[in-house]
């Protein structure tokens, strides 16, 4: 579609801090994460000082292990790969959970015939999917990544049920009376409405999706991160096991505070009055 | 002025509507409700509250298929039908000129709508989301988007319910000026008498719940001789036709 004025675009309001006092207002939080990660790093490093260990290095050692790492590439390789499957899974079950979602939400009676297996799938236990999919699929992506979504399907469709029971009919009528085309009501009348719904969603999927995703490269990939952490318990290897752990929990961090945030207040700037 | 629209009229003929309740209650909402509007006439519906003047809407904007009974849309020209619904229903994460122009077909996508919104007095309000505007103003632009679709025939409900009298008299101003623009078939909804006789050519009288038609009350006078004066007189011989209503 390429009619003018219909697009996304940026607010019109200027978001800014106006004042220092507003600049530093917006510091205070981000200083204090950083003072409360610096705190928790010093903790560690007078722990592991006062029971050296093997099994319990300091924060000095495992940084060097994730310097080495990254500099002969296999930190990357293996983030990247992992990166990855937990792209491909989110995708995947975010799409079939949402589409499953809305269709339970909007006809009834297929939604208390098919309650009773979404409460099923729900209570499966993620490993047991996961060793059946390798089972039955083969020790292929494939597998390993409709094994991770169909571990996250079941909390999506929940979710997204309830975003559709709480739709607002007249928004869908004045589709119908205009005549929206199917792909405009699903843009405009549809996903708005489900926004918040999504965001539930997806906030906490992907939390639990990278988490399962590590297990399913142990159980049956030859690279990722879950991969070689598997490896190094094999090796003993505490720093390596801290260092990948704590790369990959960056990443994660990184993608909340850069991705997921920013179009979650792009997809609700409508909400913004001016003052 | 050419009345533009359908060639073939409005044909309104309902044989029964009925309403069952999830207790099994059911409540006869339209029975033998049967009218016509003209090419290019502005005609009102007009009854009491809960007679089920929405449902007759809801039924000829297509909404409610549950009913017994046909009734025919102009045909001819444009296709489209508008409606002005009770309450705005503009998305609200869209602005006021995207909320039109989603309803636009696509041949109309890009067409100028500076004349439209001028007209209306949203000239400046184009980029504002609904949130950020007054209930008239909303209803304004729930105006607009009815007519920038050059329907062939334009349905609307109560559009000036819950206004305070000086806003809704303006708007009702703004309507006819917007319609004399490019008459429409249109059929308007509600229990004013007033706003009946100042917009309508003719007005169809319904009877209490199940709604059927009571009568017809055509005002053949020009709008613009309309005046204070005239209008008494009109409510004057209107009461005089429908002893009862309103
Ligand atoms: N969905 C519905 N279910 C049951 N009864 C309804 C429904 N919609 C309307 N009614 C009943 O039908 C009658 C007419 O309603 P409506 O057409 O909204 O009246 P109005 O003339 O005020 O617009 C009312 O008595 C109302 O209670
Ligand atoms: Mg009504």
């Amino acid at each position: 579609m390429s009619a003018p004025d219909i697009g996304d675009r940026p607010p019109g309001a200027a978001v800014g801090m106006s004042s220092q006092s507003g600049l530093a207002a917006a510091l205070t939080p981000v200083l204090t994460v950083a003072a409360s990660l610096f705190g928790l790093g010093l903790l560690w490093g007078l722990a592991a000082n006062a029971w050296p260990s093997r099994a319990f290095p300091g924060p000095g050692l495992v940084w060097q292990v994730l310097l080495a790492e990254a500099a002969n590439g296999d930190l990357f390789y293996h983030l990247g790969a992992t990166l990855g499957r937990v792209a491909a899974a989110y995708v995947v079950a975010m799409v079939a959970g949402s589409v499953i979602g809305v269709l339970l939400g909007s006809h009834r009676r297929a939604d208390r015939f098919f309650s009773p297996w979404v409460v099923l799938f729900l209570n499966i236990p993620a490993l047991v999917v996961i060793v059946l999919a390798y089972i039955w699929f083969g020790l292929n992506e494939a597998a390993a990544i409709g094994a991770v979504a169909v571990n996250k399907i079941p909390n999506v469709v929940v979710t997204m049920r309830e975003g559709a029971r709480a739709l607002d009919p007249s928004y869908a009528e004045m589709a119908a009376v205009y005549r929206f085309g199917l792909l405009d009501r699903i843009r405009h009348v549809l996903l708005p409405q489900l926004q918040p719904y999504l965001a539930a969603a997806s906030r906490s999927g992907i939390a639990l999706i990278w988490k399962i995703v590590l297990v399913v490269e142990l159980l049956g990939r030859s690279n990722g991160v879950g991969f070689q952490i598997y490896l190094y318990f094999q090796l003993f290897d505490v720093a390596a096991i801290l260092a990948y752990t704590l790369a990959f929990v960056a990443v994660m961090l990184v993608i909340e505070l850069f991705l997921v945030q920013p179009v979650e207040r792009h997809a609700t700037r409508w909400r913004r009055r001016p003052a | 002025m050419q009345p533009v629209g359908g060639v073939v009229p409005l044909r309104v003929d309902i044989a029964e509507k009925t309403f069952r309740s999830a207790q099994g209650v059911s409540i006869k909402a339209l029975q033998d409700l049967s009218f016509e509007v003209r090419q290019g006439e502005f005609a009102c519906l007009l009854g009491p509250s809960g007679c089920g003047k929405t449902t007759t809407l809801r039924i000829l904007l297509g909404l409610d298929k549950d009913f017994s009974g046909s009734f025919q849309l102009p045909e001819g020209g444009s296709d489209r039908i508008a409606a002005v619904f009770q309450e705005p229903v503009l998305l609200p994460w869209r602005t006021v000129e995207q909320n039109v122009r989603l309803a636009l077909p696509k041949s109309l996508r890009t067409k100028k709508l500076d004349g439209l919104f001028d007209t209306l007095g949203l000239a400046g309000m184009r980029s504002l989301y609904p949130a950020e505007l007054s209930l008239g103003l909303a209803r304004r632009a729930a105006l607009a988007r009815a007519f920038a679709t050059e329907p062939a025939v334009l349905f609307l409900d109560e559009p000036f319910a819950s206004l305070d009298e000086r806003t809704a008299e303006r708007l009702r101003h703004l309507l006819l000026t917007v319609w004399s623009a490019r008459p429409t078939t249109a059929l308007m909804v509600t229990h004013n008498l007033r706003e009946a006789l100042m917009l309508s050519d003719r007005i169809i009288v319904l009877a209490q719940r199940p709604a059927h038609v009571l009568g017809m009350f055509d005002v053949k006078l020009p709008r613009h001789y309309r005046n204070p004066q005239v209008m008494s007189d009109l409510l004057r011989s209107f009461q005089q036709k429908f002893p009862g209503v309103a």
